[in-house]
């Protein structure tokens, strides 16, 4: 469905942020993109849907394409309605609007309006708490309440792939195990899924299948189960220790993680 | 100069002179609103500070002036019409020319710039200003040119209060023009241009096309900026479009900041309060003599002022204008 190859993204002409990235979604899958801070991860993002420009970001080399067509030299607007949506990072809703005018705003390279009315109704009964506070405006909502929003508009495009940055960054455990959910039932409802994270335990816990970047590459990928057994992984993302799996002082989880990397 | 205070009779009691005053005041103040409400939709999309708009406003008269008096277009081909519905075909089509060349200045001044320092882009439009002033000068000999409305210097009488029908003819466009952008801002394209005005990177995330945006707001804004020129440059505000019309943008500046840059209610509401503090000033303060003559030019800066020393980001501006 979704196939990025060999991917290098260059900021301001100069600074080389994704080296040569490859990664594949299939239709019907949760796949997770994992990686600390810096890594790159907005940036595939941004790459895959068209946001580049705007940063003063190129795509030097490398394709992106979806469902057979190459879309990497398409605007966003483009982009969107070949069927891509995307839950940005820090979720962005229009604050000063209203929650309904915030939902109309998904759906707005869609000019038919019944099946507009469609997907809000949709998205009404996935999120009652939005349908309770139509009229309200967004930026009034508490952070979870934010972050229904933002994946209600996203998902007011009728996006056949949804990519979420960092969905569950700066929420309540309780809200993030709700965002999962979400998320599983989007994809069951038959939406694929790329889920760019950090939470790697969150993101392998729903995922068929992994990616791990650390600047600018995949460093290892595999379906989640191989990945969270995986040794390193542990270490690096689940801060579990090897034996016995208790859990490392943060100290020596910092320290380790700047000794060892798999890239040297 | 194309303005000059509506002279008012002297023998009139306080209330009467108080309530003429007042009417006068709102009619320049919605002269003053259009010019800020294109502004206003021009700077929240794009973050453009539009220093052309007064040459929008004096070229938008000109087109009116050209359309009604010389070509007659499209008069000539409608048969036997009256002069008001003549006029008012000639400055539709006048506000439409305007609107595309709003179009024509965003695709080819603008949108190359995007993206670039938003100082760079002020100097192009004050750069636009010039070139579209010159040419509208040239355009009229630099002479005075009549705009051919219907109305001229007729007055409506009702008891003591006295208004010029353009002044009422000003007024309810002005409300028409409201309810237009009230209607137009709860439609689709009216949405993206919120949501494009709120956060450019998240409006294009949603499948909306910045391009068409700052394209349909240089539009609207262009033909507001005319809309306001037209009723500067009729009775009783001036005798037709001149090479000074273009300077009531500059007159218009205390009210946009007095609203709040950014905000389309600020414009009106802006708008208003300046055009009657302007009047009221003139008609009270005009015969005090250590103020001198004209001090009523000087009180919308004033007002300015004061609101800004209050509230810096003006009456309805929001505190903290994002750049993207």
């Amino acid at each position: 469905m979704l196939q990025v190859a060999n991917l290098e993204v260059v900021y301001r002409d100069v600074i080389l942020v994704l080296r040569g990235l490859s990664l594949e979604v299939r239709e019907g899958q949760i796949v997770a993109l994992l990686g600390a801070n810096g890594a790159g991860k907005t940036t595939v993002l941004r790459a895959i849907t068209g946001l580049l420009d705007i940063h003063e970001g190129d795509i030097a080399k490398g394709t992106v394409t979806y469902n057979g067509t190459e879309i990497h030299r398409k605007d966003a607007s483009q982009i969107v309605k070949a069927g891509i949506a995307q839950v940005m990072e820090g979720r962005r809703v229009f604050a000063e609007m209203t929650v309904e005018d915030n939902l109309r705003t998904g759906a707005i390279s869609n000019k038919d309006s019944a099946k507009v009315k469609d997907a809000y109704n949709r998205v009404l009964e996935m999120f009652p708490l939005l349908a309770s506070r139509r009229k309200d405006t967004a930026g009034y909502l508490s952070g979870g309440e934010q972050q229904m929003l933002a994946i209600g508009r996203a998902m007011m495009a009728n996006p056949s792939l949804l990519i979420f940055d960092e969905p569950s960054l700066g929420l309540a455990p309780m809200l993030v195990a709700q965002i999962r959910d979400t998320i599983v039932d989007i994809n069951k409802a038959g939406t694929s899924v790329l889920l760019i994270e950090q939470n790697a335990k969150m993101a392998l816990s729903i995922a068929e299948y992994g990616y791990i970047m650390e600047t600018g590459k995949v460093v290892m990928d595999g379906d989640s189960k191989k990945l969270l057994a995986d040794e390193d992984v542990k270490e690096f993302y689940l801060g579990l220790h090897s034996e016995g799996g208790e859990r490392k002082s943060f100290r020596d989880v910092k320290h380790y993680k700047r000794r060892k990397r798999w890239l040297s | 100069m194309g303005f000059v205070v509506v002279a008012q009779v002297v023998t009139q009691a306080p209330v009467e002179r108080f309530l003429n005053a007042l009417g006068s005041g709102v009619a320049l103040g919605a002269i003053y609103a259009m010019l800020a409400l294109g502004f206003v939709i021009i700077f929240k999309a794009t973050q453009v500070v539009n220093f052309a708009h007064g040459g929008l406003a004096a070229l938008g008269a000109y087109l009116v002036s050209y359309f009604a008096t010389v070509s007659n277009i499209p008069g000539r081909w409608m048969g036997d019409i009256s002069v008001t519905l003549q006029w008012t075909l000639s400055a539709l089509l006048a506000l439409a020319v305007m609107a595309f060349i709003g179009v024509v200045i965003e695709r080819i001044t603008i949108r190359p710039m995007i993206g670039e320092p938003l100082f760079a882009v002020a100097m192009i439009t004050l750069g636009l200003d010039l070139v579209i002033r010159t040419t509208t000068n040239d355009l009229m000999n630099n002479t005075n040119q009549g705009l051919g409305d219907p109305w001229g210097v007729l007055v409506v009488e009702i008891g003591f209060f006295r208004i010029a029908q353009t002044q009422i003819v000003a007024i309810v466009v002005l409300l028409l023009v409201g309810l237009l952008l009230a209607r137009f801002f709860k439609t689709r394209t009216g949405l993206a241009l919120r949501a494009t005005a709120f956060d450019q990177e998240v409006a294009m995330a949603q499948g909306i096309s910045v391009g068409k945006v700052f394209a349909i707001a240089w539009g609207i804004g262009a033909a507001l900026a005319a809309l306001g020129g037209i009723f500067s440059s009729v009775a009783p505000r001036g005798a037709g479009v001149d090479p000074f019309t273009a300077l009531i943008a500059f007159r218009a500046f205390p009210a946009i900041i007095i609203g709040g840059l950014d905000s389309i209610k600020g414009a009106v509401v802006g708008g208003l309060i300046v055009g009657v503090a302007e009047v009221l000033a003139g008609t009270y303060l005009g015969g005090v003599a250590w103020l001198g003559i004209g001090f009523g030019g000087v009180v919308p800066w004033l007002l300015m002022m004061v609101v800004l020393l209050v509230r810096p980001y003006g009456l309805f501006g929001t505190p903290e204008i994002r750049r993207v």
